[in-house]
């Protein structure tokens, strides 16, 4: 007895076992480090062969169950500033729209892979470098004590914006400009990344808006749920790239790994984590940067034309 | 299409194309007409069968549906390999290939080759678009070559075996990987460089069952589809904080 299932939207026959693994790798890594691990999805699911195309919209479909799924805990402990979180999804959603129809124009140019892998280089790098930076110099101050903790956040020009809204949650008086723009950068990313935006909504979060640490992730978790699911329906209205039986596979795999993920991460100290987590998102961006320099085994590709 | 409305296109079909066999010196029909695609669809293998009367060979063209294929080239700029080049053809066919009782370039002329489309070299890619004329052999031969890598069109001929001097048959594989659509397969009867007899047989590769109907209703039904899938996976989630939630 064999375990291929051919795949309906991707049109492919992969190994179920392949694909609950993955979905248990990433739920692993995401209950461990905290975040949605879209980020990881994606490239995962190129390695193995699923179209560009469709690695992003399934994994956009998987990360609504998988967010969902996150979001209920903190939810139980008060921890989500929803006020905070649908101003987020706002400019999530329209930030979607733009993401999807850049997407469509990408694809139909035939520039849609480089600008998945491209842009996944830049971020993952940018990304992994900039944690590896924090968390071993966190590990380096830990071992001397003493050491005065950092200010929150500096008060800087963006603080001077209009529109000021109050997130009583969050314990903040901002402008709405602020996570409205940045739920527009997510947005576009999830629509062309296939990524919940968790690793970057976290920092900028805590960095940018200057929200208290106990209300990121319940918050990051809750607008991840409506830009995943605003992205999915989206693709699947423009491009026609979701593919159900796919997602849901992974999602099967990830809801298990997370469990497993969340009780080995809390017996691992934070900074350690943060330098594991930032070599392998160090990893993956090195091994997409190769696959972009290395010269093709065959510089022409064949493939049906989009309309 | 209902499937009433196929079968009967189908068997219409049948009936028009079996007309010209002239004098019935050739008979040749496919061991079904159907290939489904199943969640547990591993490529499939299709039988040609028929017969021949007063000898000479036979040649087989199994051609897939048509589609506009893209074909592109990467160069290198700034270190990384993007594609900067692409010639678009406009009638490519999704599946190609021959079957013959011998070498096609001794039994088939090659006038009759051209006319017919037998073999990849004669097949007739027109690119559209915009184009440059001098650029269009590379990218002609790169997406044959790219479609032969993908077992979609053949490497050479494959064999018809003759069973005395009027049985033959024909093994046609199909790889997992087979575009959906209809399928034409045409058999020639050749005598001494003349074509004395052709029959033109149906075959429809399609999806069917559960993958069938998720395709279809990705399609006809895209908001719809969309909603479906966020839910489904919402519900998913959400079944899943319950299951360890004691655990």
């Amino acid at each position: 007895m064999d375990f291929e299932i051919y795949l309906p939207i991707a049109q492919v026959t992969q190994n179920v076992f392949v694909l609950l693994a993955i979905g248990l790798v990433m739920g692993f890594l995401s209950g461990m480090f905290g975040v949605g691990g879209g980020f990881l999805l994606t490239p995962l699911l190129i390695f193995i062969g699923i179209p560009e195309p469709v690695a992003v919209a399934s994994s956009a479909n998987q990360l609504v169950g998988a967010s969902l799924s996150g979001v209920v805990s903190h939810w139980r402990r008060g921890n989500v500033d929803f006020k905070m979180g649908t101003v987020l999804v706002v400019g999530g959603i329209i930030g979607s729209l733009g993401g999807v129809q850049l997407f469509s124009l990408l694809r139909r140019l035939g520039q849609i892979d480089l600008v998945i892998s491209l842009s996944y280089v830049i971020l993952l790098s940018t990304l992994g470098t900039m944690m590896m930076i924090e968390s071993v110099g966190a590990v380096l101050r830990a071992s001397q004590p003493g050491a005065r903790p950092r200010r929150l956040h500096q008060h800087s020009w963006f603080h001077r914006l209009p529109f000021k809204m109050r997130f009583r949650r969050s314990k903040l008086y901002i402008s709405a400009l602020l996570p409205l723009s940045l739920g527009f950068a997510i947005g576009v990313l999830s629509a062309i990344l296939g990524i919940g935006g968790g690793f970057l909504v976290v920092p900028a979060m805590i960095y940018i808006l200057g929200m208290p640490a106990s209300v990121v992730p319940g918050t990051s978790l809750f607008q991840t749920i409506f830009i995943t699911a605003s992205a999915t329906i989206l693709q699947a209205v423009t491009n026609q790239t979701v593919d159900l039986p796919l997602a849901l596979i992974i999602l099967i795999g990830g809801v298990v790994g997370v469990q497993y993920g969340t009780r080995f991460g809390a017996r691992m100290s934070g900074e350690y984590l943060r330098v594991m987590l930032a070599a392998v998102i160090l990893a993956v961006g090195a091994k997409l940067l190769f696959d972009l320099t290395v010269p093709p085994d065959n510089i022409f590709s064949v493939a049906p034309r989009i309309e | 299409m209902t499937r009433t409305g196929l079968a009967t296109a189908f068997l219409l079909s049948l009936f028009l194309l079996a007309a010209p066999a002239r004098a019935q010196q050739l008979v040749a029909d496919l061991n079904t007409h159907l290939v489904a695609i199943t969640t547990r669809f591993n490529g499939a293998e299709v039988t040609l069968f028929g017969t021949i009367e007063g000898g000479g060979d036979v040649v087989a063209v199994v051609r897939g549906p048509e589609r506009e294929t893209v074909v592109r080239r990467k160069s290198r700029n700034a270190g990384i390999w993007l594609n900067t080049r692409s010639v678009s053809f406009g009638n490519a066919p999704g599946f190609y290939q021959v079957f013959a009782t011998n070498p096609i370039d001794q039994i088939v002329p090659a006038s009759l080759r051209q006319l017919n489309e037998i073999g990849v070299d004669e097949l007739k890619l027109s690119p559209v678009g915009r184009f440059s004329h001098e650029e269009v052999p590379d990218f002609r031969a790169a997406l044959i070559e790219d479609l032969q890598a993908e077992g979609l069109y053949g490497h050479g001929t494959g064999r018809v075996e003759m069973r005395g001097d009027k049985l033959f048959r024909a093994t046609l594989a199909f790889p997992p990987n087979v575009p959906t659509g209809t399928y034409t397969v045409q058999v020639y009867l050749l005598r001494k460089g003349d074509m004395v007899a052709a029959q033109t047989t149906p075959l429809i590769i399609s999806q069917t069952g559960i993958e069938a109907d998720i395709n279809e209703f990705s399609a006809d039904q895209a908001v719809l589809y969309g909603v479906v899938a966020v839910l489904a996976a919402a519900m998913a989630g959400w079944g899943a904080t319950l299951l360890f939630r004691n655990a």
